[in-house]
């Protein structure tokens, strides 16, 4: 039973999807890397299913910097999902 | 270095001026905007929204890679976030060097990095329906090419 949280954030249509801009999740026991997190966040709702179910086409950041699936994470962590961006 | 982020229009004359000084003989300007024609559709007006301390820090760090490869005396990013008309100024980048050719470049640099680096998202608005802008390979085939060389 881990009581260590992560923050994690939504941005654009992933939060439409989600119906979430951000939500504090236990840490799951044993996760090490955001890939880790996938099936605790996917579990979350049909929305967040729906999110999160092509990968490729999602970004990470992990503490506001750009990262990916292999990044690391640790409790405290701020974890974003976002589309490619387009700005400018 | 300045980095805004802001729903407020900007001044580019004022912002220009901002970076004249006696070692500077050189201001790059470049202003992106609205377009209405987008795909062959009309477009009304975009909501841009971003991720608040990620985006800044992107910016900083896209600065930074610049000052390194090029001399430049001034910078300033500014891009506007909420919702705005079609043919509204979106995004502005500055840089001020002694001599043209780093000022060019470096502008250019750094809207090629914002463009892939920077957390915005744009959502167009056509009529009353609002869509997720799609990314574009362009823009990622313009960020490579600063990294083939």
């Amino acid at each position: 039973m881990s009581d260590e949280m992560i923050n994690v954030l939504y941005f654009a249509w992933m939060r439409e999807h989600t119906g979430t801009a951000s939500e504090q999740i236990a840490l799951p026991d044993g996760a090490q890397t955001v890939g880790d997190l996938m099936p605790t966040l996917m579990a979350r709702s049909a929305g967040h299913a729906l999110a999160l179910k092509n990968m490729a086409a999602v970004r990470v950041a992990i503490n506001r910097s750009h990262g990916g699936l292999k990044t690391p994470v640790a409790a405290g962590d701020e974890i974003a999902f976002f589309p490619p961006v387009t700005g400018g | 270095m300045a980095v805004r982020v802001q729903q407020d229009d900007f001044d580019v004359g004022a912002e220009s001026r901002a970076l004249q000084g006696p070692a500077v003989g050189a201001i790059a300007l470049f202003v992106g905007t609205v377009r209405s024609l987008s795909e062959d559709d009309s477009v009304t007006a975009m909501t841009l929204e971003h991720y608040p301390g990620m985006t800044e820090a992107e910016i900083s760090r896209i600065e930074d890679e610049a000052r390194a490869r090029w001399p430049l005396l001034g910078v300033t990013v500014v891009h506007r976030v909420g919702r705005l008309l079609a043919g509204e100024q979106i995004v502005l980048v500055a840089v001020s060097s002694a001599h043209r050719q780093a000022a060019f470049d470096a502008a250019q640099y750094m809207m090629d990095f914002l463009k892939t680096d920077a957390p915005f998202w744009k959502a167009e608005e056509r009529g009353d329906q609002l869509s997720w802008v799609e990314a574009r390979q362009s823009d990622n085939d313009a960020h490579a090419k600063w990294t083939q060389e």
